[in-house]
């Protein structure tokens, strides 16, 4: 299955190579481009509007910024990783795939106030089992990169949790979706370092300089325990996400408008997501060139960030399903 | 059997305190090939036997628990999640973000302890506490009511990795890492003559409190007896306490151990090459040995410890060369010992 091996990639920001590799030898048909940065463009001709869909490979992870004499690892985190689930998770690092353990003291040896506080980003490192620095070294280099380490398992009702379904989701969707046949001018981009600040799609963006742009992504879901109703985001199961105004980019009302109706006709269920925090790709985009109009479609991911993200395969369904009727409709529509 | 098989066979099977069922076969298992007589009494405490042949042969108790950390279901909140307890003492600030199982009535169920997404959390810097996480299993209430009961075992989805060397992670190394040294002493003494009993003796309940080796110890009544648990290693910002990986096991002296006895292992250690680390207890040692040293008239203790960091966490790393190493040193002992009078003052 295709997500499955997509979620399976270790491919943080600024060290996509799996995730790039994978989805070249994935592309069914086009022109295809890599950019400087590693974007991958993947062009199918025709004579319409130029159509920009994007979806970001990257995924937040961890880098090596050095090593202690008894041989444990000093890292960084790549894009925003609560601290609250670093403490005890397995993680991948390198090329050779070493596996390490972040880690921290044992509960025992902490003291009443430390037991209560988070234990500070500076206070972890990831031990890989190395006598000392030098056993360290031969592993491992600096700013070498890691991702979490975990299997993909559908549980539940429906549900399927892993690594990486921000934006793996995406990536998918994108794979399907360039297997249609379209009128027009469609260029189908799979960006990097989204998880840093929204970087590839920029020059991706730069370089096509599209007249619209459908953004697919993986987006919070915190319908669980513990949060307040209104904070609860989107719902697992409640169908595709839609992004209305989020702190990167404002969706065009015309084209916002189109995707409800296309959503409504063909009956697949749609959520506006219910919060003005977060960015995509979209951000990037609608400020490139002269300016783009954009709109996002998402699947609710619970725990994102997390190496436990959870999804809905009923929600990833009706992403790509209204992603494919939206582009069928822009076909003859003007905005 | 390399200490990697043993780790592997014991790493996967549950044994959460009072419910160690499952680890328990596998240690039958294990012990078979080497024991004539394998006992069960009615905690769940496993006494394999491997004799000597000679008649009222003094009786060598050698001994780790069976049992681990583990949580329980407490409660089932309106989203379908579960609320839990703990089991024994875990860091929680090593369980959100964890994949865990969930041991319902009618079969196990995958689910994730979550955590609130960055976006919506305020640094406050604290540690979030048990009763603020959940395991979401995938259901609404309704669905989840009808599989989960208050009370069902839930455990944690880590498991056994290979590390740099000799290194490994584990779930429960504490105390999977010392059951894998029992059954490799058995391994190492079975083509040597002995002139004592071994009883091979996997604990249970010792988390909640050193139950099962009350009333092991209480049956048996050995001559002497070994425990075999986890200590501290070291790792940075810990160096108190606490004992480098790969140096041999550790062990213990002070009043919770026999000196006659414990001399004895050092000198063993000595002769044979053995590498060991000396730990300082001064009054109780937390293990089994703190029991087992007071049941019946007495019986003349030891304790052995592999040099584990973050005990308790998901995943504890261990050296199987210190397993290895207890092993043979325990080993070596039993090929000397004659008998308990040797051990008296």
């Amino acid at each position: 299955m295709l997500l499955k091996e997509l979620c399976s990639l270790c491919a943080p920001s600024g060290w996509e190579d799996e995730a790039r590799k994978f989805i070249l030898e994935n592309i069914p048909a086009g022109e295809v481009t890599v950019d400087t940065m590693g974007n991958v463009i993947v062009h199918k001709k025709g004579k319409g509007k130029k159509i920009m869909v994007a979806a970001h490979m990257d995924e937040v992870g961890f880098i090596v910024s050095g090593f202690t004499d008894e041989g444990f690892v000093r890292f960084k985190t790549v894009g925003g990783i609560l601290t609250t689930v670093l403490v005890s998770k397995k993680v991948v690092l390198g090329e050779k795939k070493v596996p390490g353990i972040i880690s921290a003291k044992a509960v025992h040896l902490q003291k009443r106030d430390e037991r209560e506080k988070l234990i500070p980003m500076s206070e972890l490192y990831i031990d890989i089992g190395a006598k000392n620095k030098e056993e360290a070294q031969k592993l491992l280099d600096l700013g070498d990169y890691g991702t979490f380490d975990g299997e993909y398992t559908e549980f539940g009702d429906g549900l399927v949790k892993s690594k990486a379904l921000d934006d793996r989701v995406g990536c998918a969707v994108l794979l399907e979706l360039m297997r249609n046949e379209y009128k027009n001018d469609m260029y189908f981009v799979f960006t990097v370092q989204e998880e840093v600040g929204l970087r590839g799609a920029m020059i991706a963006a730069n370089r096509i300089r599209p007249d619209l742009a459908l953004v697919i992504e993986g987006t919070t879901c915190s319908d669980v325990y513990g949060t307040k109703p209104h904070e609860t985001v989107t719902n697992i199961g409640g169908g595709a996400v839609m992004t209305a105004m989020d702190r990167a980019a404002v969706s065009d009302r015309e084209y916002f408008e189109l995707i409800k109706a296309v959503a409504a006709r063909e009956n697949i269920p749609l959520q506006i997501k219910r919060t003005s925090m977060g960015g995509t790709d979209a951000g990037s985009i609608q400020r490139s060139g002269g300016g783009t109009k954009t709109a996002v479609l998402a699947v609710p991911c619970r725990y994102i960030h997390s190496p436990v993200s959870v999804m809905s395969k009923k929600d990833f369904d009706s992403v790509g399903r209204l992603a494919a009727a939206v582009l069928k409709e822009l076909e003859g529509r003007e905005l | 059997m390399k200490i990697e098989d043993i780790l592997q066979r014991l790493d996967a099977p549950v044994g959460v305190s009072g419910n160690e069922e499952a680890v328990r076969a596998v240690v039958k298992e294990l012990f078979a090939p080497y024991c004539t007589e394998i006992e069960e009494d009615v905690l769940g405490n496993v006494m394999g036997w491997y004799r000597c042949g000679i008649e009222n042969a003094p009786v060598v108790m050698v001994e780790a628990h069976q049992d681990e950390l583990g949580l329980m279901v407490s409660g089932i909140t309106d989203e379908g999640s579960l609320l839990f307890c703990e089991v024994g003492g875990f860091d929680p600030k090593t369980l959100p973000g964890t994949e865990v199982t969930v041991h319902c009535e009618g079969g196990d169920y995958f689910g994730v302890i979550g955590a609130k997404p960055p976006h919506l959390v305020k640094d406050s810097g604290k540690a979030l506490a048990v009763e603020n996480m959940a395991v979401d299993i995938g259901f609404k209430k309704e669905q989840t009511e009808k599989i989960v009961r208050v009370g069902d075992i839930i455990t944690l989805n880590t498991g056994y990795t290979k590390l740099a060397g000799s290194a490994f992670a584990g779930r429960c190394v504490d105390d999977r890492g010392g059951l894998a040294a029992v059954v490799r002493t058995l391994e190492l003494v079975r083509n040597y003559k002995l002139s004592c009993d071994v009883v091979a003796v996997a604990t249970v309940q010792e988390e909640l409190g050193l139950r099962g080796a009350r009333t092991a110890a209480a049956r048996l009544v050995p001559d002497a007896a070994i425990a075999i648990d986890v200590c501290h290693g070291t790792s940075p910002g810990v160096s108190d306490n606490a004992f480098p990986l790969g140096k041999g096991p550790v062990v213990s002296v002070g009043p919770n151990l026999h000196p006659k006895l414990t001399r004895q292992l050092l000198d063993r250690a000595k002769e044979e090459g053995i590498d060991v680390q000396i730990d300082v207890d001064s009054g109780d040692t937390g293990t089994d040995a703190w029991e087992i040293q007071v049941a019946g008239a007495g019986v003349p203790t030891a304790l052995l410890s592999v040099p584990l960091r973050y005990m308790h966490a998901n995943y504890e790393v261990g050296d199987e060369k210190d397993i290895e190493n207890t092993a043979r040193l325990i080993a070596a002992w039993l090929l000397t010992f004659k008998g308990g009078d040797r051990l008296c003052y």
